[in-house]
């Protein structure tokens, strides 16, 4: 990277804006702020004084948590608005709610919405920079980040790396988001699961489609399998959660196909013997307490570099 | 408006594809109806010295322009638009005549509905034809009272905006409207296939995160109305046909001989699924924007005879319902005001000749809806349109008649534009100097 490098947003609405660099930078600058999180005093003043709203229009815990953690230990104020209580439910429009919070100045707005494409909406009204906490099925940018962070840390390199993502990647703004950012760094990435959860045009994302699990996951040094949600028996997209797992979820038997010192990843929360056997989920292969870790880091590099890089 | 309207358009080109007519030539207007069409100049011809005249210059003189598909949002969404807005909006853009959809509030589903639009009807830049809905209230169940709507002034019956459901609802409703010498107008549309979604479906909707409509939802149910109409022998008539495969689909019905006719908005030969970009609500319809193929599909089918006609489907919505979030924003866009201009491209890009731009355009609109007009005859009301297929201009907002302005030209640069619009001899629309 040169000297002049410069992180070049003002908003974090996707991945798909972002270049190799940019992700990079991120995560170097991710990387030198987890230890932070490892002192006993676990608080920088980088952020004092700057004013973060999470404005959480879909139920969110981890991701919220994570964020409010980030920002409190760079010493911003937060503030969190959730869906239910809020001016969403009394009928007024997003538009009108983001111009509300403008007018309080804040310096950063987090938002978590149901609707793809929302960020950026919010951002084309409000001067504020916007974090984009999961839209839709659109990007899910910071959990993509941390992933990326995660692997980098455990295999010292993205490049060149295969990645498999097992699970609904129709709906998964996890999915996309790593698809994404996976593949902008130069790692392969192939996607597995039942027909109706995959969509179409996943291959110019960047994403090779495998007609099975374990064809994905053959020789992947990277395993991640994707939450099912239990509301998609009803649409009608599976016959039942018994048959995905037997049919889709990530065993020890899945496993076998992968390299012997695969990764196994997962956004969570885990349906525990759906898409993850619980014995993986705990075993020496799993990172996914790593990742939970490495997102407070992420999202506090976010928010430096939005708010605080000068 | 004035009844006893007299004047005389010469030196203009006559465009009458219902008489083959292509020539340069002059339209005598006497009270409001056409007095006298023919070649050349009115040299010859012994003239009333007062009476009023315009030199065309050269531009087309065609029937005046009849769009079989609007909603004119009255009653109920008057901040949208009125009868009023409406017209004045269909008069700037050429158009004489308009046929406005049921889904207002309420729903025209019956008599006092349909009065109250012709009540709005008579003072307005253009002639209105209300269509009622099959179902009473649009909810799928029951026929609604076509006879009496009839007797007030409907010609034909849609559930446009949602698709009949239920096929036998639908069969019953093809062979009722015969009874009442009604059109049947089919929003053709697989709910099961089509429902949350928000765009077309395919790689630009995966990339954005926006659930998917597939053209076969719109394929599989024009397919059940082509059966239904060839089973009982009744016309039907297929409103904005977006895909190559309905297309396709119709081609072949019409081969067979099934009484069928249909139409396409602009918007689906001018504009892909890629106009959605980052979550352009302008670019929200239904059936939404598809892929080039299909709009290189519509353009054959227009030019072959497969499409009949040309209706813009305008639906305006306010910044209320289209500046949020995609999924929750109204489908439709306007289009009275742009249609001309979009349909003039497709002449100037050697796709249609100009006959056959103006057959789309009324001719044909004026058939399938067995309503007056498309022609230029003597003895027939005066509703004329003067297009200038050059006239450059941007298509924007604060010029338009409209009330809403939801629209993906908007500030685009456009060629082509009705200079002078006239109902039974009254101008309607003259484009300022």
């Amino acid at each position: 990277m040169s000297a002049e490098y410069i992180f070049p947003h003002r908003h974090i609405l996707g991945l798909a804006e972002m270049a190799d660099v940019d992700i990079d930078f991120i995560l170097k600058t991710a990387e030198s702020f987890k230890e932070i999180s490892q002192r006993s005093i676990k608080k920088v003043p980088t952020l004092r004084g700057k004013t973060v709203i999470n404005l959480f229009l879909e139920p969110s815990t981890r991701t919220r948590l994570s964020f409010e953690v980030a920002a409190k230990r760079m010493s911003a104020d937060t503030f969190n608005i959730s869906g239910a209580g809020s001016s969403a439910a009394k009928g007024e429009t997003m538009v009108d709610t983001a111009r509300n919070l403008a007018a309080m100045n804040p310096d950063c707005i987090i938002i978590r919405h149901s609707c793809s494409g929302s960020p950026g909406l919010l951002a084309r009204h409000i001067p504020a920079p916007v974090i984009n906490a999961g839209d839709g099925t659109h990007e899910h940018p910071s959990q993509a980040l941390l992933d990326l962070m995660t692997v980098r840390e455990h295999k010292g390199r993205l490049a060149g790396l295969k990645v498999a993502i097992i699970g609904d990647i129709t709906h998964s703004r996890v999915a996309h988001s790593n698809i994404i950012g996976f593949s902008r760094m130069g790692a392969r990435v192939r996607v597995a699961g039942p027909a109706t959860l995959m969509p179409p045009g996943i291959a110019a994302m960047g994403a090779e489609c495998c007609s099975s699990v374990q064809e994905a996951v053959s020789g992947a040094d990277v395993v991640m399998a994707l939450r099912v949600q239990k509301e998609r028996q009803r649409d009608p997209l599976l016959p039942s959660l018994r048959e995905y797992a037997i049919f889709y979820g990530i065993t020890p038997e899945v496993m076998a196909h992968a390299r012997p010192d695969a990764i196994i990843m997962h956004p969570g929360p885990i349906n525990r013997g759906v898409e993850l056997d619980p014995a993986l989920a705990d075993g020496p292969h799993s990172v996914i307490l790593d990742q939970v870790t490495n997102g407070v880091a992420v999202r506090m590099a976010l928010l430096y570099l939005i708010m605080g890089g000068e | 408006m004035s009844v006893d309207s007299s004047i005389l358009l010469e030196n203009a080109r006559l465009l009458d594809p219902a008489s083959g007519r292509d020539e340069t030539g002059y339209v005598l207007v006497r009270e409001g109806r056409i007095a006298a069409v023919a070649a050349g100049s009115p040299a010859g011809v012994e003239l009333p010295a007062e009476l009023p005249r315009m030199d065309a210059g050269g531009c087309w003189l065609t029937p005046g322009l009849i769009d079989i598909h609007v909603h004119l949002r009255e009653p109920g969404d008057e901040h949208k638009e009125t009868v009023a807005s409406g017209t004045a909006a269909a008069a700037a853009g050429g158009l004489t005549a308009v046929a406005c959809m049921p889904n207002t509030r309420p729903v025209n589903d019956c008599a006092a509905v349909t009065c109250q639009i012709m009540a709005a009807a008579a003072t307005a830049s253009a002639r209105v034809y209300p269509v009622g809905s099959i179902s009473a209230g649009l909810k799928g169940e029951v026929l609604a009272p076509f006879g009496e709507m009839r007797r007030a002034g409907v010609r034909a019956v849609s559930d446009d905006g949602r698709p009949v459901v239920n096929s036998q609802l639908m069969r019953r409703a093809l062979e009722y409207a015969g009874d009442h010498d009604l059109l049947v107008i089919s929003h053709a549309e697989e709910e099961s296939l089509s429902r949350d979604g928000v765009m077309n479906e395919g790689e630009i909707a995966t990339r954005l995160g926006l659930r998917g409509i597939p053209a076969v939802a719109e394929e599989i149910m024009i397919y059940r109305d082509l059966a239904l109409a060839e089973y009982t022998g009744r016309p039907v008539h297929i409103a904005h046909v977006s895909t190559a495969g309905a297309v396709e689909l119709l081609r072949r019905a019409k081969e067979r001989g099934v009484r069928v006719t249909a139409e396409t908005a602009p918007h689906y030969f001018t504009l892909t699924e890629e106009a959605v970009g980052l979550y352009d609500t302008r670019a929200k319809m239904n059936p939404p924007l598809r892929t080039a193929a299909d709009v290189a599909a519509i353009r054959r089918g227009l030019a072959d005879g497969t499409l009949d006609a040309i209706a813009t489907d305008h639906a305006p919505h306010s910044s209320l319902e289209k500046d949020q979030e995609f999924d929750l924003a109204a489908n439709g866009i306007i289009g009275l005001e742009s249609a001309l201009p979009l349909a003039l491209a497709l002449v100037r890009e050697g796709v249609l000749s100009p006959r056959r731009l103006v057959e789309l355009l009324t001719t044909n609109p004026a058939a399938i809806l067995g309503v007056p007009g498309g022609r230029l005859v003597v003895g027939e009301p005066a509703d004329l349109t003067i297009v200038d297929p050059e006239h450059r201009f941007t298509f924007q907002a604060p010029d338009l008649h409209s009330r809403s302005h939801n629209s993906p030209f908007l500030d685009l640069e456009m060629q082509g534009r009705a200079v002078l619009t006239m109902m039974n001899g009254a101008v309607t629309w003259r484009l300022p100097k």
